[in-house]
């Protein structure tokens, strides 16, 4: 027994050991699972998969303002807390450029809604209704302007209540744009905004009803509890945009966190996520928008299952018929690539769209490169009459460089894919770069590892020696080469 | 049997030129057809209840000031809408729904795309610069790997030539496609040409490295000899990679979905284009440097018009 055989059953044991935890992995179901360490592995479907919507929105800050950095974080963090509050699986939401923002929604049900929650440049208050009940969609004028400026009483300085002494009756500033005529009601008194507003949550009350839950900051608190403690039994108006959407009665002092029953238990989680959203920082536009059917998708993936299977049978085939022995070992190696890839793709997470199953495809095709350049090198080697186990040591030694070069002038360009798909509607195309580079990458080690070994493992046969096997006659006279020209 | 390869290139060379100048023409004159994702504008899905004919829907449309939409219909009573952009979420777009279907009946939103006209700009800004990247990184790169050769930035530039070869072909051809069929150009088609870029100079440089590698021993033959030699002797990997890949492109081009076609029919042109110049080009420029064959053809042209003048005086 020489050293080396000792060592190639150590890497065998490791192929064995690593395919058997891909498998592991890539097989769905809970059932090899007993505890429960594949919860958060799966497979992560992008939205031309399973359906969805993408938007990118765009920050349009006022005439002469510019978007700081601050503000769009601060932007992202409000549009993040809108999406948690749709409830969708697996959403993304990340910055692009200096004033974008990318949200993916998989499987939401009604993006048109989706987009208008977004959007939403919601100035929320609390205001003093002077004892009325005000039917929700009243449009109401407070002391932080009418509904006319709107998007105005957005940014973020407007702090509320400074003046709580402020006299009800005063114009409002924005009255004098004359966009549009200012209503002639009433001008109710504000008493907290969003930005007071610490968090708001449904829950139940005391007799299981559904009703909104919420707290203020400490710097709000002390307001508040003067207000509600002098209204008691009296209604106050919750209004978004200056326009009412609830008015519940003052049932107890509040002073930092209170309940807002009489909502109809529909739209207890939509109060709940419209009060803690707040305000936006700034308006958003939308500038780029896509939206997948789950049929579609569905259909898709069954086409795309198809075409890979048809892609590893063809392959397989035809490094069979050409290669003999070896095809068969790197068939073994695709396998085994497809099954780690598979599993990669899942623990890094990477994303899977239409585009990443077809790089990943092509990567079934481009993996056994590596396996094509060792062993057209270990026919010449065998042609020119070396000896089997010599021909395959050469053949990989001599394969390597080419297969390193090669591979990384694709590393290269996919990097560069990456780069760019960040601009042209996140996941789709970055799916397709990593996919590329993930495939790339472990087709390497599969390729020439796994391959090598199984093949040093054969050599202790005595019928691997036949050159058959390699589909080298036996008896061919070696080609001319300036190798041995050179008496090298 | 000796094959020779390299000795004919000016044949090989005419053969890519027959390929690259038709569609080159159709760049200059025609350009591409670029899809909204370059030119901003709405691409609308819907699956109808019933057949519907397009001017119906078309006449809709009119309504809200996109009268001149164009309506495909598809498969399974689906009509497919072009038109300038639609906001997601805007009001026009909810107005546009309901009108759709009190018209028809219920609709299903199959899909619905809308690029912003400025953000169009932006894609195609960034997926020219991505090309030129690639191209200087896969440069910077074979200098690099070569750089124990004599002249390891020609080996660079061949590849890059060759490159561009594939790149001109494939673009050339969706030009083509553009005028004649409709084909529209996408950022998935931009994806498609950086993975031909990235697949052309991996096929060449699997030859390159033999040359390298050949070069080294070559008592006493000549460089031409060596090209050759190397190119005949990876001649039958070229061909046996670019058929794996091309199998698994082509199972993918029947069995998968419509969504991904012309990116895969972009791709097997692309991968076709890049193993035919692997073998007939790159190492061919190779040649045709180190021979001076340029120098060559210049002086003799300068000789010529030398002569010529010197006749006329």
């Amino acid at each position: 027994m020489r050293g080396f055989r000792w060592n190639t059953w150590y890497t065998f044991a490791f192929i064995v050991l690593l395919t058997l935890s891909a498998a592991w992995i890539d097989i769905p179901g809970d059932r090899i699972d007993p505890f429960g360490w594949k919860q958060h592995v799966f497979v992560h479907q992008g939205l031309d998969l399973q359906g969805g919507l993408q938007v990118v929105l765009q920050a349009k800050p006022a005439p002469g303002q510019s978007v700081s950095s601050g503000t769009l974080q601060g932007t992202l963090t409000t549009i993040k807390r809108r999406v948690n509050g749709l409830g969708v699986s697996e959403p993304l939401v990340q910055t692009r450029g200096s004033d974008q923002i990318v949200v993916e929604l998989p499987g939401v049900d009604n993006p048109a809604n989706a987009v208008k929650v977004l959007q939403q440049t919601a100035l929320l208050e609390i205001i003093d209704p002077k004892g009325q009940q005000l039917a929700p969609g009243t449009v109401v004028t407070t002391n932080l302007g009418g509904p006319e400026n709107v998007n105005g009483a957005a940014t973020p300085g407007a702090t509320p209540g400074a003046t709580p002494g402020a006299t009800p009756g005063a114009t409002p500033a924005a009255g004098t744009t004359g966009a549009t005529p200012a209503p002639t009601g009433p001008v109710y008194q504000t008493i907290v905004t969003g930005a007071d507003l610490k968090d708001a949550f449904p829950t139940t009350d005391n007799i299981g009803q559904l009703v909104v839950g919420f707290t203020l900051k400490s710097s709000a608190a002390d307001k508040f509890y003067q207000f509600t403690s002098s209204h008691l039994n009296q209604p106050m108006s919750i209004v978004i945009d200056k326009t009412v959407i609830s008015s519940p009665t003052i049932q107890g002092a509040i002073r930092d966190s209170g309940q807002i029953s009489g909502v109809p238990a529909t739209q207890v989680n939509d109060l709940a996520l419209q009060l803690k959203s707040g305000a936006l920082a700034v308006p958003l536009e939308v500038i780029q928008s896509q939206v997948v059917g789950p049929t579609l998708g569905q259909d898709s993936i069954d086409k795309s299952i198809i075409a890979g299977i048809a892609g590893l049978a063809i392959v397989g085939l035809f490094m069979i018929l050409f290669y003999r022995l070896p095809g068969v070992m790197s068939v073994f190696a695709l396998l085994i690539y497809t099954a780690l890839v598979f599993a990669l793709f899942q623990l890094i997470p990477v994303t899977l769209t239409l585009a990443g199953i077809a790089g990943f495809i092509l990567s079934i095709g481009m993996a056994v490169d590596a396996n094509v350049l060792i062993f057209a090198r270990l026919k010449e080697e065998l042609r020119m009459g070396h000896p089997v186990r010599r021909a395959v040591d050469a053949g990989f030694d001599h394969a390597w460089p080419s297969i390193r070069d090669s591979n990384i002038s694709t590393m290269i360009t996919s990097a560069i894919l990456f780069w760019f798909g960040r601009y042209t509607g996140a996941s789709i195309i970055q799916g397709f770069a990593l996919t590329l580079f993930v495939g790339v990458s472990v087709s390497m080690f599969t390729a020439i590892t796994v391959t090598r070994t199984f093949l040093r493992l054969l050599l202790s046969q005595t019928w691997i020696h036949n050159h058959w096997w390699f589909g080298v006659e036996a008896t061919s006279m070696p080609l001319p080469n300036p190798r041995e020209a050179a008496g090298d | 049997m000796k094959i020779d390869i390299v000795g004919k290139r000016y044949w090989w060379f005419a053969l890519s030129l027959v390929f690259i100048l038709p569609g080159l023409f159709s760049i200059v004159t025609e350009g591409l057809k670029l899809g909204i994702d370059f030119t901003g504008g709405t691409i609308w899905e819907l699956q109808m209840s019933r057949p519907v004919e397009p001017a119906q829907v078309d006449a809709v449309l009119g309504q809200f000031g996109y009268g001149d939409a164009l309506v495909q219909t598809s498969q399974n009573n689906g009509i497919i809408i072009r038109m300038k952009e639609l906001k997601e979420g805007s009001d026009t777009k909810a107005q546009i729904s309901n009108a759709l279907t009190a018209k028809f009946g219920a609709t299903k939103e199959l899909e619905f795309q809308a690029v912003g006209p400025s953000l169009g700009v932006e894609i195609r800004n960034r997926a020219m610069v991505a090309i030129v990247l690639a191209s200087i990184g896969v440069l910077i790169y074979i200098a690099y790997a070569f750089r124990n050769t004599q002249n390891p930035i020609l080996y660079g530039i061949a590849a890059i030539i060759a490159m561009l070869h594939d790149v001109t072909i494939l673009v050339g051809i969706f030009s083509i496609l553009g005028w004649v069929s409709g084909v529209e150009v996408d950022s998935l088609f931009v994806t498609a040409v950086l993975t031909v870029i990235g697949f052309s100079v991996h096929d060449t440089i699997v030859v390159f490295d033999r040359i390298r590698e050949n070069l080294g021993h070559r008592a006493g033959r000549s460089f031409e000899e060596v090209v050759n030699y190397s190119v005949v002797q990876t001649v039958v990997r070229s061909l046996n990679t670019s058929l794996t890949v091309v199998f698994t492109l082509v199972a993918l081009y029947l069995f998968g979905g419509e969504s991904t076609r012309w990116f895969v029919f972009a791709l097997l042109i692309g991968i076709i284009c890049g193993t035919y110049s692997s073998i007939f080009n790159a190492s061919q420029v190779l040649v045709v440097w180190e021979n001076r064959e340029i120098h060559r053809f210049i002086a003799r042209l300068r000789g010529g018009l030398q002569r010529q003048a010197t006749t006329r005086v």
